[in-house]
């Protein structure tokens, strides 16, 4: 497998470790190398004397005209490539003597075999270059290419060797994972192809057919005419053979191989008729290479199908003679692979990027961490983020997001080739993303109330500092600090603002073509609402009344409405509704791919370790995106502060840094801050009652931090309630934002509150008094202390975690210490209360800090017992009888 | 605590609104401190009646029967078919088969009877087009039959086969009944007590009525059994009348106007007139000895045995009491159409040296400091009444935001409370379900072998 003359183990001439000698002699793996750059102020960056600023994913071909050359680099930015040569390492990595699949006349069959070949993985090193790559060697089929295939390789490229190395077999499982999504799409693509040949063979057939007889009526039998075209005859019978069994080869390939069930999506899509995408795809193609002549072989580009008639194939007549290889244009890669398998790998190979975004030790710290926190789940969920969904399938973020954008960008952008006439190009794809990008740029940043503003800054001015200090990690840093106001990597973020702007150029080109409306409704509805819908999939119903009192039975479509009143769209999304019939059939298409990255998805992400900053900040900007276009379905009133949570998006740890800081304000400015959270902890509501929102909503995103399962989207905090609740409400939520309402409707609300005060705590920030149970102890005062030197928010959230963490593995002891709780005799309910209430004690907590380790060890039993969100109709609601007091500043 | 809410600045705890009894928030004798609140229904829900250890049915309004799990909370079965409220629900219990099996009898305004099979949802058997709805029912285990009470009364068997009916007596039907000994069955109709005897030696089974009761001066309310020698009575006018259960005549006669409470005559307790319904006897419960009489929005425990009053409080609630229980230790239920279930223990009064606890004649209690009851209210001469004792109120359960139609306790493991707010509520006792939680989680545990 590995045929280079440079593989990396082999290769260390300046391993700068060596370079200097210790004189203490530490053990080799004590050693610290020194850093010979002086000059560069990041000593950590490994990119340094590489010509290359970070890490990359090279495609390259190895081209039957041209030889090895570079088709695309992810990220698609040049200054990531600064000056690496691309083709020369692409010679490189090329000349790796891949074994490519041998496609021809294998001896003792008639017919040309397709070998259905594993892909390779080699890792390559060029130590002059100071570049290191994972290479992974792929055949993509053409029938115009030699052979039938064409030989790709995709390589991960970087500088720090180990990080290959080490990484090796998740990169290894996460592009096969990819290039099994491009070679689906090959698949695909090449059996349209070949069907196409097979129709216009079979034309020139009956064409040649009828000219034979002709020919033969007019100069009898025997002329040279005649026998020639008898030959031809001939070849084009063979040539049709031949196809069908490549047809037939190629369409049978996921029973040969018996792969996964989503191939068979595939299959069904091959066996479908024409696609209009590939029409449009093959329309440009036309547009440039469409010779008379073309090779009777090994080219049948050559189709005559118009945007117009989209869905009727004209066959055409093949002509005998072979053009010269180097006359025909090869098809690029996404022709090779039909543009929705191609934008999905794409988004595959950015999501690689992401992952592995980073130093080597910061990727292994947070492999280790996700390792620690796997073994961690009876009690993470208390208190940490929700880490669940990105091991369960079809649950992670950042994919989910590719998903959407494959889902349905490609029929737009298919759309906007179709209606341009235009050959779609990566860049026009790019600039959608960069227009939406801004847009919703201007929206989230006009979005967060005063608290959230000055967060924002003070997060800013930290991680600057940091950005001129973190070399290769700067840009990133300050993406996540700027949220979406960085520039850069457009590619990457604002995955949702993707679909929008499509959305909106779309809508326009569709104003200027004017199409006249077709009868698919419901299959137009798919680029409206296939983002609103999905989005709400997730929610739970719990959840969706809650922003602004939505009402259960609110129908999901429903919110959309207001969405055109205050978006970037500026088109109405009804107005996609008119549309040419070949969007159904796209959209068809795109949700079959829908489902196969959803399958590839939940099998690739167990094996592959995130990188969890850079998986932090593409949520974080994947959710700034998706925070604006879920306010403008979700929310219609005219509150637009930013509150932590947007229902369907996990809470992250970034929203809870943040709410670090506003905790910081609240505990500075309430003497009785340790009461509300005592409150909190012991897992009694805590209702935050007040008549302005931002002050409510601040007041709830500052004590999110204390609130313990707390849930993958905050299910158990409602920031906002202008209506009365109910008891239900109270089990089912932990913090309630509620709004003091002078009417008569409020005097329910007042008298639910007064009812049900022996379950609340009661924090009023309008007059700035909380009424709950008193807690007397230093447990809470050490984690929320008014006169605390903590100074940041982030420091802040730190300094809480780690009380919390503490708590939680005391909440773990007393629950799985089993002489605690089991009864010696089999009627000793008393001993066993004593027995617990001793351990609590022994352990050093008073009565009421007991109370919040016996709450959080019931919430770990009902997690261990039921598993997560299992039931939440059906949790239990603990509570103690206790004396509430009025606590003022 | 209202003011306070909407934004006054005074003390709390003294604007308490006019609750007659506020116990506040510390109740150290409340063991139910965990709750589950069970939705299912869509109209006020009746009857809860339990079926074994873990399951219980419940009914109403909407005409389901919704059969439950106690322990998990878990709806087990729907039981849908009748087309308008449901207005009686009792279990039956027969062999078959060599065990015991349990099915529910329903009745329904939509003049039907239905038994159903709680185990798999089944209707088993239905009988329609009563002439009349039917009001009440009573399953006679020692002879294997049940009777339904409406305009008539009527023998059923097992199978869903009338057996008999009585002959049809005034529009008023029977709302409540009793098993008396010797097949005998007392009705309540409208204003007296009709005894029923039910022959089963004739070849043709047959029911009549043998001797009317009319000693009631108003409607009776609600009929109960003692014991094997006495039933008893209550009427809307606050008459509780006890009858021997042989010969049918009065053992106990009791008017409870609470205007002239037993034993104490003073003009100070006067209120003045009342109306009919602060008196009215909307439920009685006994368990042998003890009878407890929900009157008006007060409650009056009566020794059946002694033949005299135990206890009483006039306002046990803010407003009509719908059901009582009396638990088996020594403890008082009560809930009512305020909203809240109360749970009361019977205390002996302290010395007369000692002011006694306003918790006697609740009237006179200044109500209200929070968590604490009243201290300086009025002492009562009421200590010459040997043997009385006193209502404590030791707990409140509150919960739902309707009235509460009634409850069932299962013991120590649950307390079920059904109301006119759509809801079910299962109250149990925190402590108790946390020790059996950590019991299930080291089963587990063990079933994992470990973490």
């Amino acid at each position: 497998m590995i045929g280079s003359p440079d593989v990396v183990a082999l290769t260390k001439d300046d391993d700068f470790g060596d370079s200097y000698q210790d004189p203490c002699l530490l053990p080799e793996e004590f050693s610290v190398p020194l850093f010979p750059h002086a000059t560069n102020a990041n000593p950590w960056t490994k990119t340094s004397y590489a010509k290359f600023s970070k890490d990359f994913i090279l495609i390259s071909e190895f081209s039957e005209q041209v030889g090895p050359q570079p088709l695309l680099t992810i990220p698609d930015d040049p200054k990531v490539c600064g000056t690496f040569d691309l083709n020369y390492f692409s010679l490189r990595i090329m000349s790796v003597d891949y074994q490519a699949s041998f496609v021809g006349h294998p001896p003792g069959s008639s017919y040309p075999k397709l070998n259905f070949v594993e892909d390779s993985k080699v890792v390559l090193g060029d130590s002059k270059e100071g570049a290191f790559a994972y290479v992974h060697h792929l055949t993509l089929y053409d029938l115009e290419a030699r052979g039938f295939v064409r030989p790709f390789c995709m390589a991960y490229i970087s500088a720090d060797e180990r990080k290959i190395m080490q990484q090796f077999q998740q990169l290894s499982s996460g592009f096969s994972k990819a290039s099994e999504c491009l070679k689906s799409g090959n698949r695909k693509a090449f059996a349209n192809e070949l069907e196409k040949k097979l129709k216009d063979l079979e034309y020139t057939r009956s064409v040649l057919h009828k000219e034979t007889e002709m020919q033969k009526i007019n100069t009898g039998c025997y002329s040279t005419q005649v026998i020639e075209k008898a030959n031809e005859l001939a070849n084009v019978e063979k040539s049709i053979y031949e196809h069908r069994d490549l047809l037939r080869q190629i369409t049978s390939y996921p029973n040969k191989k018996g792969r996964d069930a989503h191939i068979n999506d595939h299959d069904h899509v091959q066996i479908e008729p024409e696609k209009p995408i590939d029409s449009n795809m093959l329309d440009n193609t036309t547009l440039t290479s469409n010779h008379s002549s073309n090779g009777r072989d090994k080219s049948s580009t050559d189709t005559d199908t118009s945007p117009q008639k989209p869905s009727s194939y004209t066959p055409q007549l093949i002509k005998a003679k072979s053009a010269k290889c180097f006359d025909k244009r090869l098809k690029t890669l996404e022709e090779l692979c039909d543009s929705a398998f191609f934008h999905q790998t794409l988004d595959q190979l950015n999501v690689i990027e992401k992952m592995f975004r980073g130093d080597l030790c910061f990727i292994y710290t947070s492999q280790i961490d996700r390792g620690l926190s796997i073994k961690q789940k009876i009690t993470s969920f208390l208190f940490e983020e929700e880490r669940d969904w990105e091991e369960e399938g079809g649950g992670s973020r950042n994919l989910y997001e590719a998903n959407h954008t494959t889902r349905i960008a490609p029929p737009l952008i298919s759309q906007i080739s179709t209606l341009s006439g235009e050959p779609m190009s990566l860049d026009s794809y790019v600039t959608c993303v960069e227009i939406g990008h801004n847009k919703l740029e201007i929206e989230s940043l006009e979005g967060p109330p005063e608290s959230s503003t000055s967060d924002i800054t003070q997060e800013t001015s930290e991680d600057a500092v940091d950005t001129e200090t973190k070399g290769s990690f700067s840009s990133d840093r300050s993406i996540e600090a700027l949220g979406n106001v960085s520039p850069a990597n457009p590619d990457g973020f604002g995955r949702r603002s993707t679909n929008e702007a499509c959305t909106v150029t779309s809508s326009e080109e569709q104003e200027v073509t004017s199409y006249s409306g077709a009868p698919e409704r419901d299959a137009d509805m798919s680029t409206a609402d296939v983002f609103e819908a999905d989005n709400l999939v997730q929610i739970d119903t719990a959840c969706c009344m809650g922003q602004d009192g939505f009402i259960y039975e609110e129908p999901l479509p429903e919110p959309l409405q207001p969405c055109c009143d205050d978006t970037v769209v500026k088109q109405e999304p009804l107005s996609l509704l008119h549309r040419d019939p070949p969007l159904q059939v796209d959209y068809v298409f795109g949700e079959s791919s829908q489902t196969v990255v959803g399958t590839s998805v939940g099998l690739m992400l167990p094996e592959l370790n995130i990188n969890a900053l850079s998986d932090d900040m593409v949520r974080m900007n994947v959710e700034d995106a998706s925070d604006t276009t879920s306010y403008m379905s979700m929310s219609t009133s005219s509150d637009r502060a930013a509150s932590p949570f947007t229902y369907g998006i996990p809470i992250t740890v970034k929203q809870k840094k943040k709410a670090g800081h506003s905790a910081l304000r609240f505990i500075r400015q309430y003497p009785f801050a340790q009461q509300a959270i005592y409150c909190l902890l012991s897992g009694r509501t805590l209702v935050v009652l007040g008549s302005e929102e931002g002050t409510v909503r601040k007041l709830v995103n500052a004590l999110l931090i204390f609130v313990p399962n707390i849930g993958k989207y905050g299910e158990t905090v409602q920031p906002w309630l202008s209506s009365s609740f109910q008891l239900t409400d109270l089990q089912r939520w932990k913090l309630i934002g509620l709004q003091r309402v002078a009417s008569p409707a409020g005097s329910s609300m007042l008298h639910s509150l007064s009812r049900y005060s022996r379950y609340i705590g009661i924090l009023d920030c309008d007059n700035k008094t909380l009424r709950c149970p008193p807690y007397k102890g230093t447990l809470i005062n050490q984690m929320a202390d008014h006169r605390t030197q903590i100074k940041r928010g982030s420091t802040y959230y730190l300094h809480v975690q780690s009380m919390l963490t503490q708590l939680t593995a005391k909440a773990f002891l007393y629950t799985f210490c089993h002489h605690v709780h089991l009864p010696i005799t089999a009627d000793d309910r008393g001993s066993v209360t004593s027995r617990r209430t001793n351990f609590l004690l022994q352990l050093g907590y008073t009565e009421e800090e007991s109370k919040i380790i016996q709450f959080l060890s019931e919430l770990v039993k009902h997690h261990f017992l039921q598993g997560p969100l299992k039931g939440l109709g059906q949790a239990l609601f603990s509570y103690s009888y206790s004396t509430s007091y009025l606590y003022k500043i | 605590m209202l003011r306070w809410i909407l934004g006054g600045r005074g003390p709390q705890g003294a604007v308490e609104k006019s609750a007659a009894l506020c116990i506040g928030e510390e109740q150290p004798k409340n063991c139910f401190t965990e709750l589950q609140v069970l939705k299912g229904h869509f109209d006020i829900v009746r009857f809860l009646v339990q079926i074994d250890d873990f399951r219980f049915a419940s009914a109403g309004d909407d005409g389901m029967v919704l059969v439950w799990n106690v322990q998990t909370g878990e709806r087990l079965v729907e039981l849908r078919g009748h087309t308008q409220q449901i207005t009686a629900m009792i279990s039956y219990t027969f062999i078959k088969g060599g065990k015991a099996h349990t099915a529910l009898l329903t009745a329904s305004s939509d003049r039907t009877l239905s038994l159903w099979d709680p185990d798999t949802g089944n209707r088993v058997q239905t009988v329609s087009d009563l002439q009349s709805s039917v009001k009440c029912l009573l399953v006679l285990n020692s002879v294997d039959l049940w009777l339904s009470g409406g305009n008539e009364l009527c023998v059923w068997n097992r199978d869903f086969q009338l057996q008999c009916k009585s002959v049809h007596h005034r529009d008023t039907g029977i709302s409540a009944m009793v098993e008396l000994p010797k097949n005998c069955i007392a009705a309540a109709m409208d204003k007296e007590i009709v005894i029923f005897k039910l022959s089963l030696s004739d070849p043709e089974m047959s029911v009549f009525a043998t001797r009317h009761l009319a000693d009631h001066q108003d409607t009776i309310r609600t009929l109960i059994s003692i014991n094997d020698s006495l039933f008893a009575s209550g009427s809307h006018n606050g008459e509780l009348i006890l009858w021997d259960a042989l010969d049918w005549t009065i053992q106990a006669y009791e008017l409870i106007l609470w205007e002239e409470a037993p034993g104490d005559g003073q003009s100070e307790i006067r209120m003045g007139q009342q109306k009919q319904t602060e008196m009215s006897i909307q439920h009685l419960t006994s368990d042998g000895e003890l009878v407890v009489a929900a009157v008006g929005s007060g409650l009056y425990v009566y020794n059946a045995v002694m033949k005299m009053v135990v206890a009483y409080r006039k306002i046990a609630h803010d407003s009509d009491v719908l059901h009582t229980m009396l638990l088996d230790n020594g403890l008082v239920m009560s809930c009512s159409e305020d909203g809240s279930v109360r749970i009361w223990e019977l205390q002996d009064l302290p010395l007369a040296a000692e002011p006694a606890s306003s918790g006697f004649f609740g009237m006179f209690g200044t109500f209200g400091r929070s968590g604490k009851q009243a201290a300086g209210a009025p002492v009562k001469k009421l200590l010459d009444v040997p043997g009385l004792r006193s209502l404590e109120l030791i707990g409140d359960l509150i919960g739902h935001s309707g009235a509460v139609q009634m409850f069932l306790s299962f013991g120590e493991r649950a307390l079920v409370t059904c109301s006119a707010d759509h809801l079910l509520i299962v109250w149990k006792d925190g402590e108790r379900e946390s020790q059996l939680r950590s019991l299930a989680l080291f089963e587990k545990l063990e079933e994992m072998q470990g973490l």
